[in-house]
C-alpha cells in the first residue's frame, strides 16, 4: 500500500473498484499541549484518532477554539504532537510537512509585495519546476480560481474572497495528494460560500486528492462531504463520524435533498450542546 | 497634484514671498536676515566659485558613512535582538527613552577616544541614526504575520530561505521607513556635531561665518542644508508611498 499510493493518484478513475478504501493519513492518540503540561499549559486538542480514506472528502466541524486549526497544524507537522503519533501516506510525520501536503490557511497568507500570478507560483518556483511548466500549471490555476483579470494585479487590490482564492490555487498548482483547508470561505458572504463551495468539490473531483475541509458551517459541511468528524469543545476529540453517502458528482443542489436536511439537524444537536459547553453554558437545557 | 499638495505649495510659496516682501520693505533688517531672493543668489555664488565645495564634500561623506554604519548596524542588532526576547525585554526601556539623551555631552569623551578628524562626527552621527533604524528592524519582524511563516514551512524552506524571501520582503517596509528616519538624525547628528568639535564642514563653516558676522555665507549654506534635506526626504517619502500602496492592506 505504502509503495503505490503515488501511482494509485493518477489511476483514481478505477479506484472506485477498490472494494475497501486505502489509509491515506492517520492520527493515533493525538494530543496537543500548548506550554508546560500541568503549569498554565493549554489542553488544545484530544486524544483523537481519525483515519482519512485516499481519495475521500472529509469535513471537520466544532465549536470555535475546540482545536480545530490545532489538528491541521498536527496532522500537517507544522506542530509536533504532544502524544500520540502522524502519518501520512504510511510514513511518520514528524515536525516537517510531508511532499504531497498542501494547506490553505484560515488567515489570510497572500504574500502581499507578489502578484497574484507570482503568488501562485510561489511554490512551483521554491520546488524548482520547469518554467514552462510553471508557465502552464499557474495559467489554469488563476483561470480555475477566476482571477484571470487580476494575474497582474496585487493582493491589496483585491477582496478578501478573492485573496483566498488565490491561496487555494497557490495550494493546487503543487498538485497535493491530502489538501487541508481551515475555514477557508470563513470571510464570504453565503452566495459566494456555494459557489466556491463547487469549485472546491470540482477541483476535488478532477485532481482525485484526499480533502480535509474544517468548517464552522454544518450546512457547507453535510453538502460537500463524503464523511464529517464532530468535534467535542476543547480539548477536541471526535465524537462522531458522519457518512453522508453522497455520489462523488455531486454540487451545492443536493441542498434540496430530503437527507441533506437530516445530516444538517444531526450536526446540529450534536454540536449544541459541545458550543454551549465551549460558551461557558454547559447544560443549558434542552 | 492633489488638493493638499496645491494647498501646501501655496503655503511655502506664500511664506517666502512674504519674507522677500518683508525684507524688501525694510521691515526684517539685513543684518538679522536678507531677503531670499538675495540668499538664493549669495548660495549660487557661493556654490560657483567653490569656496564651499571641501566643506560640502566632507559633511556630506561624514553623513554617507554614518547612513551606512546606522543601518548595517542598526539592521544587524535588530535581528539579534529580535531573535533574543530576554534579552530584547532587558533593552527595551533604554530603547524606548534613547533619544531622550543628549548625547553631545559626551562630546569631551569622544574626542578623547577618536581624536579631533572626522571619526567622532561620524559617529555621532551614527549614534542619532542607529536607534531609528533597530526599532523599525524589531517593528518590522514583529510584525510578519505568522501565517506567511507557516506557508514558508509548508513549501519546505529553511530558515535561510524563508529570512530571504519571506521575512525580508514582509519587513521590508519597515526596514525602509527605518533608513529614511536613519538618513534624516544622521544630517542632524553630523551637522550638530560639525558645529562644536570640528574645524571643516558645513556645520563648522556655518558656525565660523556666524563668528565673523558674515551673514551672506551663513544664509547661504543654512539654505544648502534646508533644501538639500528637503529634497532629498521629498524624494525618499515619495519612493516609500509608492512601495507603500502596492503593499498595504
Ligand atoms: N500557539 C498557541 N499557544 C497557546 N494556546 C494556543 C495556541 N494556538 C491555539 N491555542 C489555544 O488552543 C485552543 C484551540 O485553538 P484552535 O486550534 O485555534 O481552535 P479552533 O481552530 O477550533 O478555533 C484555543 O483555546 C486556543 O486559544
Ligand atoms: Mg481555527
Amino acid at each position: 500500500m505504502k509503495a503505490n499510493v503515488a501511482a494509485k493518484r493518477d489511476l483514481h478513475e478505477e479506484a472506485g473498484a477498490n472494494p475497501a478504501p486505502a489509509v491515506h493519513a492517520e492520527l493515533k492518540g493525538v494530543s496537543r499541549i500548548y506550554g508546560v503540561p500541568g503549569q498554565g499549559g493549554v489542553h488544545a486538542l484530544g486524544p483523537v484518532d481519525l483515519t482519512l480514506r485516499q481519495g475521500e472528502f472529509f469535513s471537520v466541524v466544532g465549536p470555535s477554539g475546540c482545536g480545530k486549526s490545532t489538528l491541521l497544524d498536527v496532522l500537517s507537522g507544522l506542530s509536533v504532537p504532544t502524544e500520540g503519533s502522524v502519518s501520512f501516506e504510511g510514513k511518520p510525520v514528524a515536525g516537517k510537512v510531508p511532499d504531497g501536503v498542501g494547506v490553505v490557511f484560515q488567515e489570510d497568507a497572500t504574500f502581499p509585495w507578489l502578484t497574484v500570478w507570482d503568488n501562485i507560483a510561489f511554490g512551483l518556483r521554491r520546488a524548482g519546476v520547469d518554467p514552462a511548466e510553471i508557465e502552464r500549471r499557474v495559467d489554469y490555476a488563476v483561470g480555475f480560481v477566476g482571477l484571470k483579470d487580476f494575474a497582474k494585479a496585487y493582493p491589496v487590490q483585491l477582496s478578501g474572497g478573492m485573496r483566498q482564492r488565490v491561496c487555494i490555487a497557490r495550494t493546487l498548482v503543487m498538485r497535493p495528494r491530502l489538501i487541508l483547508l481551515d475555514e477557508p470561505f470563513g470571510a464570504l458572504d453565503a452566495q459566494t460560500r456555494l459557489i466556491m463551495g463547487d469549485e472546491l468539490l470540482k477541483l476535488w473531483r478532477e485532481t482525485g486528492a484526499t480533502v480535509m475541509l474544517i468548517t464552522h458551517a454544518l450546512d457547507e459541511a453535510a453538502m460537500l462531504s463524503d464523511r464529517i468528524g464532530v468535534m467535542s469543545s476543547r480539548p477536541g476529540r471526535i465524537i462522531e463520524e458522519i457518512e453522508t453517502g453522497w455520489s462523488r458528482e455531486r454540487d451545492s443542489r443536493i441542498a434540496s435533498e430530503d437527507s441533506f436536511g437530516q445530516i444538517t439537524a444531526r450536526l446540529w444537536r450534536l454540536l449544541r450542546e459541545e458550543s454551549l459547553k465551549a460558551a461557558g453554558l454547559a447544560g443549558g437545557g434542552s | 497634484m492633489s488638493w493638499a499638495g496645491w494647498l501646501r505649495l501655496i503655503v511655502v510659496t506664500g511664506a517666502v514671498l512674504l519674507l522677500e516682501v518683508l525684507c524688501r520693505a525694510g521691515v526684517i533688517a539685513k543684518t538679522v536676515l536678507p531677503a531670499p531672493s538675495v540668499m538664493a543668489g549669495d548660495l549660487y555664488r557661493l556654490l560657483a566659485s567653490g569656496a564651499a565645495s571641501a566643506d560640502i564634500g566632507e559633511t556630506l561623506g561624514n553623513v554617507a558613512m554614518a547612513v551606512i554604519a546606522s543601518i548595517l548596524l542598526g539592521f544587524v542588532a535588530g535581528v539579534a535582538i529580535h531573535a533574543m526576547p530576554r534579552v530584547r525585554r532587558a533593552l527595551d526601556p533604554f530603547l524606548a527613552t534613547y533619544y531622550a539623551v543628549p548625547f553631545f555631552v559626551f562630546y569631551p569623551v569622544l574626542i578623547v577616544i577618536f581624536g579631533l578628524g572626522a571619526a567622532p562626527i561620524v559617529v555621532i552621527g551614527t549614534l542619532f541614526g542607529v536607534v531609528a533604524m533597530l526599532i523599525n528592524t524589531l517593528n518590522g519582524l514583529d510584525r510578519i504575520p505568522r501565517v506567511l511563516l507557516k506557508t514558508a514551512r509548508v513549501h519546505g524552506m529553511d530558515p535561510v530561505r524563508t529570512a530571504l524571501m519571506v521575512k525580508l520582503p514582509s519587513a521590508a517596509p519597515f526596514l525602509f521607513t527605518g533608513a529614511k528616519l536613519a538618513i534624516a538624525y544622521c544630517f542632524i547628528g553630523v551637522i550638530a556635531a560639525e558645529f562644536i568639535m570640528s574645524s571643516s564642514g558645513i556645520g563648522y563653516s556655518i558656525a565660523y561665518a556666524f563668528n565673523n558676522f558674515d551673514n551672506a555665507r551663513m544664509y547661504a549654506l543654512m539654505l544648502f542644508i534646508i533644501v538639500l534635506v528637503t529634497v532629498l526626504n521629498a524624494v525618499l517619502f515619495t519612493w516609500e508611498r509608492r512601495i507603500m500602496q502596492r503593499r498595504r492592506r
